[in-house]
């Protein structure tokens, strides 16, 4: 790599290229959570944007540890690969892990588990969320969702308020303006906070490479039991019910996002390192939300969900 | 990804490199542009996305879905700006919406907002982090009450650039004469602003006429286009890089062996340069020390400037603590417990005479009085009224606070960082007010 990659002021003297600037903006939004806040958590999916989330955690409170646990929300039909990377991290790392299980919400009788092909835990991760929200009593919430995403979270603000529903109201969000972020709540709100707002897809995988960041197994590629859904690729597991014409057959595949088995397309892909991976999205053209199967049920699915107390 | 097997994996490496080398080449302008969907302003932001291909094969298609389903032969381009549920079914814009995109120059952040007065809270709102603003006029309507709104509101925010826009040419036979009549009528009422660097394009959003490919249907402007402009205006000199000023954000105590004594004062320099050895004051007590490091994570500076997020050592054990900020000896800002600001009211509920508010101010909190309402602005004229004193949502005002315990600060146009305040409500908890200090 050159030696550009390294340099904080490539662009001239006292000068930040965008890049850098939006990792010191990352950075500020997360110390200023462990400011405001009481009980913080970072919710960790196991995915790159949590997982270049918690690298940027970890550069702003150095040399001390991340003060403050991860929160994992397991759907039960995570891939495998998922967990131990997980694990792994939370091991290397030192920091907390708490896990809500969806599967508990459901024996809990919290929730009811959709049926069909299309069947997802997707919804109820919501339910297990709060739970785990109001038991561990957290009231700030750091997700590395990001505005370029989705159209419901291009009007997201850094500190976003929930109610004691854990409701985001989008019509009457707090104004956000300069760096001057209100965290201000009454008891059993809680906020959820966007450190990663301003980066895109592109920005999060260069600053990957750029840092080195380790991922999961599943971003690169790999042969896997996969069948062909509308035109999506899933990967088979046991709990997946096929409809009669789709036959499971192997191939050479890779996640561009991971969430969990049912609501992740795979990409056919032999990419099997990040310069691959950092080409091949420079080259597609199509937004990585256009492989979840999460968004495809509705034009306005991720609003819904997002006023419900969703990532 | 066809071309990607026909590749080898060094090739790719290679590629890769210099796309990374290009990319950090790219600073970074935030831009806001306020508007109603009358002026053409879902349409040029949803034509800059387009010509510049932000735009994924995906969203193209919900794009033209949606397109179709209103019966239109064309790419409604307004419609890629498409936001929350309630804003599609009014054919409006609400809150501010942010978009990305990107050319080999720069990355770009829209503000995007809406124009009308009710929202003039959404306007001040992104126009707090933007350094341009884009000015849509209608050329068939010309130079408008919304247009001194709009631009009053960027030069209250202190927005360096000003680029306005003369939009929907091809309505007026793309006639240098509409141009140069509105442009003229703009450096008029630009007077009574206070912004510098103002540039005008005659553009068509709809036909992409001067947007990102020059047009051939107004040979009589040899100007460059929106997009160049928006490329090549020079942001450098935007950040304040003469007074130095940090405020101390978060403490980091790591209480473990290795690090036993260490206390970082971690913060993002608001503007300015800090050197190690620089003899440092910490305010509010005026204690002096040293800094003796300054840290990014694991790596060592020799100095760090605005807005970088870094932590701080300083040589003398001295208390300090979130809230408090490090200046240079030699350049303090200035002190007080009364100050004088302009604000816009974002809250339904007016302000209250002599009420008592939460002030937040770079990263402390303290309680707040309004002792005074001086004036308030008509933001259509600019006409000061002395005599209505009620302030109400989306009004501009000037008013007197006193503050409980002593604000270091400097005046708003001079730092945008530590000049610049919110108000909030004590029993709501809701963000009330902006304020500018003068």
């Amino acid at each position: 790599m050159s030696e550009k990659l390294d340099n904080l002021e490539n662009l001239g003297k006292y000068r930040l290229n965008h890049l850098r600037e939006l990792e010191a903006e990352a950075i500020f939004v997360i110390r200023e959570t462990a400011a405001q806040f009481d009980n913080p958590a970072l919710l960790f999916s196991g995915g790159k944007d949590s997982i270049v989330l918690f690298h940027l955690a970890r550069k702003a409170f150095y040399p001390a540890k991340v003060p403050f646990p991860l929160l994992h929300i397991d759907t039960g039909h995570n891939f495998q690969e998922t967990l131990d990377f997980r694990d792994y991290l939370v091991k290397k790392h030192g920091v907390q892990l708490l896990v809500g299980s969806v599967e508990e919400t459901i024996r809990q009788g919290k929730a009811k588990e959709d049926t069909g092909y299309y069947a997802t835990r997707n919804a109820i991760q919501s339910i297990t969320l709060l739970d785990m929200i109001e038991q561990h009593k957290i009231d700030a919430a750091l997700g590395g969702a990001r505005r370029d995403e989705e159209k419901a979270r291009a009007k997201e603000r850094f500190f976003s308020h929930r109610d004691i529903f854990g409701q985001w109201d989008p019509k009457n969000q707090r104004p956000e303006l300069w760096n001057l972020f209100n965290g201000r709540k009454h008891m059993g709100e809680h906020f959820r906070v966007f450190p990663l707002s301003n980066w895109t897809e592109l920005d999060v995988w260069l600053y990957i490479y750029l840092e080195q960041i380790e991922l999961p197994s599943l971003y690169f590629t790999h042969r896997r039991k996969v069948f062909n859904r509308d035109g999506v690729w899933l990967a088979y597991a046991p709990f997946m019910r096929l409809k009669p014409d789709e036959k499971v057959e192997e191939r050479d595949v890779r996640c561009r996002t991971i969430g969990d088995i049912p609501t992740t397309g795979l990409t056919l892909s032999t990419a099997s390192t990040v310069e691959e991976i950092v080409y091949e999205i420079a080259t597609t053209r199509t937004t990585e939300r256009g492989m979840r199967f999460d968004d495809k049920v509705s034009e306005t699915s991720m609003e819904d969900r997002k006023r419900e107390g969703y990532f | 990804m066809e071309q990607h097997t026909k590749l080898t994996k060094e090739e790719i490496k290679q590629k890769v490199d210099e796309l990374l080398n290009n990319y950090l080449e790219m600073d970074l302008l935030r831009f806001t542009t306020a508007g109603s969907v009358d002026d053409g302003k879902s349409t040029l932001i949803g034509r800059l996305l387009y010509d510049t291909k932000a735009i994924f094969q995906d969203q193209l298609d919900a794009v033209e879905r949606a397109s179709r389903r209103r019966g239109e032969d064309q790419l409604n381009l307004a419609l890629i700006t498409d936001g929350l549920k309630a804003e599609r079914e009014q054919g409006i814009t609400i809150d501010v919406a942010y978009r990305y995109f990107h050319t080999p120059k720069r990355k770009f952040i829209i503000a995007d907002t809406p124009g009308h007065v009710q929202y003039t809270r959404n306007m001040v709102t992104g126009a707090s982090t933007a350094n341009l603003a884009i000015i849509l006029i209608d050329a068939r309507n010309g130079v408008v009450e919304q247009t001194l709104r709009h631009s009053y509101i960027a030069s209250l925010l202190q927005i360096k650039h000003i680029i306005v826009t003369i939009n929907k040419m091809d309505l007026v036979g793309y006639d240098q004469e509409v141009f140069e009549k509105i442009k003229q009528d703009y450096q008029n009422i630009a007077q009574k602003l206070d912004v510098k660097d103002i540039r005008f394009v005659p553009i068509s959003a709809l036909k992409g006429d001067n947007v990102v490919e020059k047009s051939e249907n107004m040979p009589w402007y040899d100007g460059p286009t929106l997009l160049w402009l928006l490329e090549n205006i020079n942001i450098t000199s935007d950040i304040n890089l003469n007074d130095p000023r940090f405020p101390v954000q978060y403490v980091i105590r790591p209480m473990s062996d290795e690090w036993h004594d260490y206390r970082g004062y971690a913060g993002r320099i608001a503007s300015g340069v800090f050197h190690v050895g620089d003899q440092v004051m910490i305010l509010p007590s005026g204690l002096t020390t040293k800094i003796t490091s300054i840290h990014f994570a694991d790596r060592q500076l020799d100095y760090a400037f605005a807005p970088q997020s870094v932590a701080m050592t300083v040589a003398d054990d001295i208390d300090i603590s979130r809230g408090n900020m490090i200046v240079p000896v030699n350049n303090v800002p200035q002190q007080s417990n009364e100050v004088e600001m302009k604000i816009c009211w974002f809250n339904q509920r007016p302000l209250q005479p002599r009420g008592r508010y939460i002030l937040r101010h770079t990263t402390t909190e303290m309680l707040a009085m309004v002792t005074d309402v001086d004036y308030k602005l008509d933001i259509n004229t600019l006409e000061k009224n002395y005599d209505d004193k009620e302030i109400k949502m989306n009004d501009i005002a000037r008013i007197k606070v006193r503050t409980a315990q002593p604000l270091f600060f400097d005046p708003y146009k001079k730092n945008r960082q530590t000049g610049a305040v919110i108000l909030i409500d004590e029993s709501t908890n809701e963000t009330v007010a902006a304020g500018m200090i003068e």
